[in-house]
């Protein structure tokens, strides 16, 4: 594995189920009376969060925690960042300070890349603008896995009824479409570099005018029409509307959109019996995804939270458990 | 301590233990372990991975052969309590798989393959406090080649091997390495 985790696209298979291996290791944790280890003792994760976030902080804060590292949280708002601070001055202080691993989410994609250059520690990438997000990435691997188990299941058999041994299983043959503002979002590019990687076959539906401008050279296919791709769908991914990045009109109303490519009880109705729902959150729920869908026991939302904070204690663990990279002893 | 590459233990190394050794071995030991437990009563067998875990299954079996005894058995990995984590790049998990029921009030026996610094057994000890409280705790080894870094000793010990710390000590079990062995061979260096 590389030191650095800031895109999907620098795992290769191997390091991918590595990392869904540990995590399938540390999820029996949570069932334990004692839900720490020791293994990061005296090491210090900073979370720079520039840009706002619930799970994703609260995610990286508990995985961190849980293997005994020093957490110290920063973000933005009431930082000397609201005094103009750049973003290298701010890495240079938390150089000084020690941190072995910088966790960032940042408005502007690249700045993670940028932050790697200037600090010693490992940095994680917590979502930079419409770039990527790599460990939501991976907790939607590690959660299609679970559910599937392998994936080895043929077009008509029963999905399976519980969680059984996954070690080592890639997600060859899963057909994964994914939903809506892939545009402006980092969970779908992450998602399509992911699992691919990993052998799914991914579909992107969204209004051309949500798709990015070179979405050809992504491993994936694309369709225009949701309907027709449900049927053949095991995962439905459903990205979040980002309004709050749109700068101009890509789609006439909030009601049409959702007419076309939000995901209704009739609509989950079409997909396969054993197909699950997935969704990065925040929901806006009646846009892209009704209540009763977000609310059914397809859906995987909040499933999808829990496997969050066991994938990202694997991350820590890996990036961080071992020995010191050479790059940092010189 | 694991084969990293069996072919060249058996073709470089010298057989201590053949195959019906290590059984002979694990029989004296199941014995022991009823012995010393007065009956197997509320033991538990943990096998430290990779290949604690097939000696404990087997210990398991070899007691309920003499006994009718069902021992409940599973693994303990150790890797996140480790003390020399940081001197080598992290490493893939082992599992860790209990009986039903836990670890509370049991008699714990830990298998593992050899004993050497003792350092392992450590983690293990540390790993299995965050797991509850067991009464006893045990440590059962198919090896046990000296050299030791901590006060811990084995009670109850297959073959007490004298090394000298050039010396490798693999030990090969069919369900992991095809075949059963334990060899010794001198590589120069610690693995």
């Amino acid at each position: 594995m590389k030191r650095h985790l800031i895109s999907a696209a620098d795992l290769s298979r191997g390091d991918a189920l590595l990392i869904l291996d540990t995590a399938e290791e540390l999820a029996s944790l949570a069932d334990r009376p004692i839900k720490k280890l020791p293994t990061l003792r005296g090491r210090t994760v900073v979370n720079l969060f520039y840009e706002d976030s619930t799970r994703t902080r609260i995610s990286f804060e508990a995985a961190a925690k849980r293997l005994s590292a020093d957490v110290i949280n920063f973000s933005a708002k009431g930082s000397s960042v609201a005094k103009g601070e750049s973003l290298k001055d701010t890495a240079l202080t938390l150089e000084a300070m020690g941190a072995d691993a910088v966790v960032i989410r940042h408005g502007a994609s690249g700045a993670p890349h940028r932050l790697a250059e200037w600090v010693h520690g490992s940095v994680v990438n917590a979502g930079d603008g419409t770039h990527e997000h790599p460990t939501q990435a991976l907790l939607d691997a590690f959660t299609i896995r679970r559910r599937f188990a392998g994936g080895t299941r043929g077009a008509g058999e029963p999905p399976r009824a519980k969680t059984v041994a996954t070690r080592g299983a890639g997600l060859d043959g899963i057909r994964v479409t994914i939903v809506g503002d892939v545009l402006h979002s980092r969970v779908a590019r992450s998602n399509v570099l992911l699992l691919s990687t990993l052998g799914a076959e991914v579909t992107l539906a969204a209004p051309p005018t949500l798709l990015p401008l070179a979405v050809d050279t992504w491993p994936c296919s694309v369709s225009f029409d949701l309907d027709s791709e449900l049927p053949k769908s095991d995962v439905v991914m459903m990205l979040r509307v980002q309004q709050e990045r749109m700068s101009a009109a890509y789609f006439p109303s909030v009601r049409e959109y959702s007419r076309r490519y939000g995901l209704d009880a009739a609509r989950m109705a079409r997909m396969p019996e054993h197909a699950i729902v997935m969704h990065p959150g925040p929901m806006n729920r009646g846009v892209e995804i009704a209540a009763d869908v977000a609310d059914s026991a397809r859906s995987t939302i909040v499933e999808q939270v829990a496997n969050g904070v066991t994938t990202r204690m694997a991350v820590l663990y890996l990036l961080l458990g071992g020995t010191e990279f050479p790059a940092v002893a010189q | 301590m694991d084969a990293a590459d069996p072919l060249v233990a058996r073709r470089d190394g010298l057989a201590v233990l053949d195959a019906e050794e290590i059984r002979r071995a694990l029989t004296r030991i199941a014995h022991e372990i009823l012995e010393r437990t007065h009956g197997g009563d509320e033991v538990i067998l943990l096998g430290i991975p990779t290949r604690g875990v097939p000696l404990a299954r087997r210990l398991a079996g070899r007691i309920g052969e003499f006994e009718g005894l069902e021992v409940p058995w599973g693994s303990l990995d150790v890797t996140m309590h480790r003390d020399d984590l940081r001197l080598r790049p992290a490493r893939a998990l082992g599992r860790t798989e209990l009986p039903v029921g836990g670890v509370d009030g049991k008699t714990v026996v830990l298998v593992d393959d050899v004993l050497y610094s003792g350092r392992t057994v450590r983690a293990a000890l540390d790993a299995l406090t965050d797991l509850g409280r067991p009464r006893t705790v045990q440590l059962a080894v198919l090896v046990d080649r000296g050299h030791r870094e901590l006060p811990i000793r084995a009670d109850y010990v297959g073959k007490n091997l004298p090394t000298s710390q050039r010396e490798v000590v693999h030990v090969l079990l069919a369900e992991v390495d095809a075949q059963d062995a334990v060899m010794i061979s001198d590589e120069g260096s610690q693995p």
